[in-house]
């Protein structure tokens, strides 16, 4: 859900390694995104909606990717992936740590590029050598 | 009442100015620093700028100690997430508007039992003033669970047979039948059922198109 860069560099590498990938956005134009050889299917629809997930396969899906630019959206439609389609693997971008440490003691997993930012970029500021 | 409403929209400021006018505690938590500043004037200064879906607004807000949290913003998802982490932070009562009424059941699947539709709200009145309709929502109940009233007409499939015999969805009892007459009757083993009755009926909000099959026949949208 969400096809932006992370989006579809997601959904680009899976369908590249075998998995049948589905990649929903609300606006059609963010598909050109995808790699050329993208084989999988596009869909536009609200991943928050019910009617948009049942549409785009959750049902029947194994992981679901919530990775749109809202942390609040991305959060609800992961739960309800989790809750009302039963989705075993669910993974949640929060950008706001501390949302995203919450949001990690309620049933999902979280990923926040601010956290793992913050820890790459400090470990750059460590000239190579000293400790 | 420590009360705490996320959200300074129509809902959240006249929700706020209520509940002040009787004896409790408000703050209202609200995004935009323009609406907070001019709902703050009239609320007796109780409103704090900021996005109440992140945890150290909250925080800040005292939400430890607030006896109920009311997330009432025009955005399900920004609901569903003050709700989350107020209950996080150990508040026992939580509260959310629900702007898509499909989006209830999701709320209650994360424990959130209290929610507000206007949409559904509005719904229900329409519903329960067609009399065409069959089978009439009478009232929701706790737990999924709501009170429906059924019409049986000559063609329905119960006609003739006690309560007993008739197979209804799980979790579904017929409670009262109030016969043409107008004379209500408790369901029991000598009781037959009879065109116009109308019957009182516990069931799940899931389960109506299966009930409606049960009682009135047809292919009335099977709900599976």
């Amino acid at each position: 859900m969400g096809c932006g860069r992370t989006g579809a560099a997601i959904a680009g590498q899976l369908d590249q390694d075998g998995h049948k990938v589905t990649v929903l956005d609300l606006n059609a134009s963010q598909f050109r995104r995808l790699p050329d050889a993208f084989g999988g299917q596009m869909a536009v629809g609200n991943g928050m909606d019910t009617d948009s997930l049942e549409r785009a396969g959750a049902r029947d899906s194994d992981a679901f990717i919530a990775v749109t630019q809202g942390d609040n959206r991305n959060f609800f439609a992961s739960q309800l992936a989790r809750e009302v389609f039963g989705v075993e693997s669910v993974i949640c971008r929060v950008k706001d740590p501390e949302r995203g440490e919450i949001f990690g003691h309620l049933g999902l997993q979280t990923y926040s590029p601010t956290s793992a930012g913050v820890e790459a970029m400090l470990s750059m500021l460590v000239p190579a050598g000293r400790t | 009442m420590y009360v705490i409403i996320a959200g300074g929209g129509k809902v959240g400021y006249y929700l706020a100015r209520e509940l002040l006018s009787g004896d409790h505690e408000i703050l209202v938590i609200e995004r935009s620093s323009s609406r907070a500043a001019e709902i703050n004037d009239l609320l007796e200064g109780t409103v704090l700028q900021g996005d109440g879906c992140e945890a150290s607004v909250l925080d800040g807000a005292g939400i430890a100690r607030a006896d109920l949290v009311a997330a009432v913003t025009g955005d399900d998802e920004d609901n569903l997430v003050v709700c989350e982490i107020a209950r996080y932070r150990g508040v026992s009562r939580v509260l959310a508007r629900v702007n898509n009424p499909t989006n209830a059941q999701l709320f209650q699947k994360r424990g959130i039992e209290t929610t507000v539709s206007a949409t559904e709200a509005i719904l229900f009145q329409i519903e329960q003033e067609l009399p065409v309709t069959a089978m009439v929502p009478v009232m929701q109940l706790h737990q999924g669970l709501e009170l429906v009233e059924v019409r049986l007409g000559e063609t329905s499939p119960v006609v003739g047979r006690t309560p007993r015999e008739v197979l209804l969805p799980p979790e579904s009892l017929i409670a009262l039948i109030v016969d043409s007459g107008g004379v209500p009757r408790v369901p029991g083993a000598d009781t037959t059922l009879t065109a116009g009755d109308a019957l009182v009926v516990v069931t799940r909000a899931e389960s109506k198109g299966m009930l409606q099959e049960a009682l009135i026949g047809g292919a009335h949208g099977f709900d599976t």
